[in-house]
């Protein structure tokens, strides 16, 4: 069990997609979600994703814990937000229609509660296409899948080695702190802060200089079989672009496009309903 | 002779950051298809040796070298490492070093990835060298999910899709249980018969290596090699035993007997060994001048395990209805394969897992079950495989006070308190020492030594041998017998026969969840039934009893293990 | 010792999957409810220190990556930057530590403590804040203040478990000494 990727091996058209183009994909759509402010583009956008999430076969209850923690990131940032700037919409938008009054300088008004609006709107925009991504791409195709789009090859293996030794090292500290907490390491609330990190410090140490040792020793097993010694190499996971690849990147390529079409016709990158 | 493929000419090496050269005066030639041994303790120059073979040195590790080194008539400091390793391919000892791609399949095909060979031929190669070692069934499998033996074969198989010539194997026995460990001699055998490459295997278990024959032991010390002769040639001589290299235990049991070894009675084998009648009438008649040894220790029971049932979350069963008693003072091995239960059994102890039946009773203490981990460190003492996971603090003297700094013990009692667990486990002459000035064994002393502080009645050590030669290995398991003798209850979870059937006066067998054997050690390795069931090995004692047409093997067995402990030691 | 480019890049993979589990697992409670310390700072000044800036800036990069990725949220690039931009800083700033020779005395602690607070002001103070304005929209004095907190934090846990880290590994390097046993 890979504990970055929630692959779910589930034959669909999207797993049918390369990683590459998944990977091309989730990044066009990010950035024309992080692009504009345009309501009505970012209410197509989940709606879009919602249907692409029908099609993967990929259930509510595969996602459900990660959606709870996706939630519950996004309803604190919109509070923090509400809190620090109440009227952070009305110097966005330029108007000021108020609602009621919270007491103080926390007045409701029309524009924030449509700039919070359009905050829950990118949410519910890039999660489900994140979701998607991790839950449809085989981990083993990521590597090849960076490398493709023009990651160095070299980089792209260090992601790898970062998945494939995830789940040892996660193991490792599983272990070392059993022993240490026999020798009676806490880091509970029950210690000040300051002993809880010296305390962490007992188990990182032997956790981290132990990891430096292995460093090596990959490092001359990767050699011994050839790493390093062509500009480029090829990839047991990599696959060949097939219609339905070329399709999803030019549907997401016009999705960046459209806006930036809005953002510059827009005159901002918000839709502004109030002038 | 076949044509030569490595040689190695008044070779010489020294690394960079040290004073002293680690190789002298190495003269040695491997032939195409040669299956060669090399072996030496710990530190005499063997890993370095295996460098110079598969190119790390020069090329990754700095240092001089002297006289020359070819590989096919080229010296290998004219080629590239990447040259050299289309001839030579290594299988390091750190198995999980060693597997770098997320699945097998990835893993095999590294090699074909870096040559930018095409997806389709390289698909193509990869499972025929999968399906070569056995493993094509495993294919999408990760790392995590796979045994010793697997990793080692997915590893050998990622050799195999280069046509290597050359195989290096090192230390390939370190990490296995005994009957993975045989069946990888197997393996590894039958491999280089069929690709006719030549093998170099580095091991200090000689016996386990010479299950299948090899044709000629290099034995190295100090840096040079001591000997370059044929297996039965150099087993009927006493150059193992003088440089500290464990021989088979047939062996020593015939020399016991007084039974002369000579070449022509081919002793590399248990199974080849040619012995006349008057050599097993010796044997029988040593057997018959034994007195049986009253070994039993221990006193009262000190831990009572009840009906033990433990899952973990992800619902595999990993203790079904566990009953296990220690008695005070004895020294004790838990044995089985991995999975098997054992390690879940010592956690459960600690109390680092909870199982969900079952009750455990330790000495008087009210409530076991119902103390924390800490609680319980006062009493059981855990020590981990790997000293390197334990160590936290630069100094010996730190390490060592932890558990009772943490525990709020006044420092004038941690001074006194330390002091005496250094100088029981040895270490009283390095106590301002920095931990990193230590060997691996002395690395170990300290945890044991930080363990120990605690003032516990038992320890429990996870594979307390591992990775060592023997003279470490007698080190340390001498050790442990002296703080057995002293009182202290010693629980060791293990594969290591030899320690089994030298140290540990009981057993108690693992499979599958459940304890299938409570016995002596003896009784435990003589019967082929339970030795297969528990993935171990039969000693080799039980076939040299066979032979010599004594019924009673395990007595046989016990009986020279008394002697060893009783007569030669003393 | 000089090290070969496929040791950095072993060291920048195992240096994000320790990042990853340090982030993801390892939680020491903080006084404020409901929030964790973030010990992976520590290791990341830790690894930029010994392997470079390079390294820092890719285990920063992809160790953050790869949190944002697992709890589902896609990638906050303004905060994923600055942890790049932090590893990159300390791994630049730090060229003259000799980690490797087993060189950390106070001269080595205070310079380290000194970049180290250099590279989290700078990444929590300016370009996580500034990113996060002109990428998300927020409103600046909430970023500026979220930029402040997390950074005094990062700056104490580095300061304690970087230094710690630092100091363990110097003192493991094999030195040749004039041990002698003592009676």
């Amino acid at each position: 069990m890979n504990s970055v990727f929630c692959y779910i091996d589930r034959p669909s058209p999207i797993h049918d997609l390369t990683g590459a183009t998944k990977l091309t994909c989730l990044l066009l759509w990010s950035f024309a979600a992080m692009m504009t402010y345009d309501t009505r583009f970012l209410a197509f956008l989940p709606v879009f994703s919602f249907l692409l999430f029908a099609f993967s076969k990929i259930r509510l209850k595969d996602v459900s814990f990660m959606i709870g923690f996706t939630m519950v990131f996004m309803i604190l940032n919109n509070l923090l937000i509400f809190l620090f700037s109440p009227q952070h919409g009305v110097s966005l938008y330029g108007t000021c229609h108020e609602l009621f009054s919270l007491g103080g300088r926390y007045v409701v008004t029309l524009e924030q509660l449509f700039y919070h609006l359009n905050l829950v709107l990118k949410y519910l925009s890039t999660i489900p296409i994140v979701l998607l991504f991790i839950c449809t791409t085989n981990p083993s195709e990521f590597a090849a899948s960076l490398n493709r789009i023009g990651v160095k090859y070299t980089v792209a293996y260090s992601v790898s080695l970062a998945l494939r030794y995830i789940p040892d090292i996660q193991r490792e500290y599983h272990e070392i702190s059993q022993a240490q907490q026999a020798r009676g390491i806490e880091m509970s609330k029950k210690e000040t802060l300051f002993k809880r990190l010296k305390s962490a410090s007992a188990i990182l140490i032997p956790l981290i200089l132990s990891s430096m040792d292995r460093i090596e020793t990959i490092s001359n097993a990767m050699q011994l079989r050839g790493f390093g010694k062509n500009k480029k190499r090829t990839w047991y996971m990599g696959r060949p672009f097939r219609t339905a690849d070329i399709l999803s990147i030019i549907v997401c390529a016009l999705l960046l496009a459209t806006a930036v079409f809005l953002n510059i016709r827009n005159g901002s990158r918000f839709w502004n309903p109030f002038s | 002779m076949s044509e030569v493929l490595l040689t190695f000419k008044n070779f010489g090496f020294q690394y960079n950051a040290q004073a002293e050269p680690t190789l002298y005066d190495i003269n040695l030639e491997v032939h195409r298809g040669e299956k060669i041994l090399i072996a030496g303790p710990s530190g005499c120059g063997k890993s370095t040796l295996a460098s110079c073979i598969n190119g790390l040195i020069p090329f990754s590790y700095r240092g001089e070298m002297t006289g020359s080194v070819q590989l096919k008539g080229r010296e290998t400091r004219d080629l590239s490492l990447f040259e050299i390793s289309r001839t030579v391919g290594t299988v390091l000892q750190d198995s999980d070093g060693q597997f770098i791609g997320l699945t097998v399949a990835e893993d095999i095909a590294f090699a074909l990835e870096n040559d930018c060979l095409p997806t389709d031929p390289m698909h193509e190669r990869v499972r025929r060298a999968a399906e070569l070692v056995g493993i094509g069934t495993h294919m999408k499998h990760a790392p995590g999910d796979l045994s010793g033996g697997q990793k080692q074969r997915a590893a050998l198989a990622g050799l195999m899709v280069n046509d290597v010539e050359l195989l290096l194997f090192d230390e390939p026995l370190a990490n296995l249980d005994p009957a993975t460990g045989k069946q990888a001699i197997e393996f590894i055998d039958d491999i280089c018969r069929q690709s006719g490459a030549a093998a170099v295997i580095i091991e200090h278990r000689l016996e386990d290596v010479l299950h299948r024959s090899v044709d000629r032991i290099i034995l190295m010390g100090d840096g040079r090699i001591l000997a370059d002769m044929k297996p039965d040639e150099l087993l009927a001589s006493d150059l193992l035993a003088r440089s500290g290299i464990r021989e088979p235990l047939y062996l020593t049991a015939l020399k016991y007997a007084g039974v002369q070894i000579t070449p022509e009675k081919r002793p590399s084998g248990i199974r080849d060994i040619i012995l006349s009648d008057q050599d097993k009438e010796k044997v029988r008649s040593w057997m018959a001048s034994q007195d049986p040894v009253s070994g039993k220790k221990g006193g009262r029971d000190l831990l009572s395990a009840q009906d033990i049932s433990f899952s973990y979350s992800n619902g595999r069963q990993a203790l079904r209805n566990v009953s296990v008693q220690i008695r005070e003072g004895e020294l004790l091995a838990i044995v089985g394969t991995n999975g098997a239960g054992k390690s879940t059994f010592s956690k459960v102890v600690c109390g680092f897992e909870t199982p969900q039946e079952g009750r455990i009773q330790f000495a008087d203490v009210e409530d076991w079950m119902g103390l924390s981990i800490k609680e319980r460190a006062d009493h059981v003492g855990y020590v981990m495989q790997n000293p390197n996971q334990m160590i936290s603090q630069t100094m010996i003297f730190d390490e060592v006070a932890l558990g009772l700094r943490t525990r709020g013990v006044p420092e004038d009692e941690i001074r006194s308190r330390v002091e005496d667990s250094l100088k029981v486990c040895g270490l009283w002459p390095f106590r301002s020492w920095p931990v990193s000035a230590l060997s691996f064994g002395q690395k170990k002393r300290v945890t044991i030594a930080s363990v120990l502080v605690l003032r516990p009645k038992m320890i429990i050590l996870d594979e307390p041998t591992a990775g060592q030669d023997y003279r470490h290995y007698t080190e340390i398991m001498e050790f442990l017998r002296e703080l057995s003798s002293r009182g202290f209850t010693i629980v060791m979870i293990t594969h290591d026969m030899h320690l089994m059937l030298e140290y540990a006066d009981r057993s108690v067998v693992f499979s599958e969840g459940q304890v299938i054997a409570d016995d002596t050690s003896a009784g435990v390795l003589t019967n082929p039934d339970l030795v297969k069931r528990a993935n171990l090995k039969e000693t080799s004692l039980y076939d040299l009893a066979q032979l010599c047409g004594i019924g009673q093997a395990r007595d046989f067995a016990q009986y020279f293990i008394d002697y060893e402990r009783e007569v030669v030691r003393k | 010792m000089k090290k070969s480019p496929v040791t950095t890049i072993v060291a920048i993979g195992i240096g994000a999957a320790l990042f990853f589990v340090l982030g993801r697992f390892v939680a020491i409670p903080s006084p404020v409810p409901n929030t964790n310390i973030s010990t992976q700072y520590g290791l990341l000044a830790f690894m930029a220190a010994l392997f470079g800036p390079v390294a820092g800036i890719l285990i920063g990069l992809i160790g953050h990556a790869l949190i944002d990725f697992s709890y589902g949220w896609g990638i906050w690039w303004s905060w994923v930057i600055a942890s790049a931009v932090f590893g990159g800083l300390v791994g630049f700033l730090c060229g003259k530590l000799k980690l490797d020779d087993g060189e950390f005395g106070t001269k080595g602690i205070i310079s380290f403590n000194i970049f180290q607070v250099i590279g989290h002001i700078i990444a929590w103070g300016v370009i996580a804040p500034v990113l996060d304005i002109l990428m998300y929209a927020e409103p600046a004095n909430k970023v500026f203040l979220q930029g402040l907190v997390g950074g005094i934090a990062n700056i104490v846990t580095t300061a304690i478990i970087g230094t710690i880290l630092c100091y363990a590994y110097a003192a493991s390097r094999p030195k040749k000494g004039s041990l002698s046993k003592e009676a």
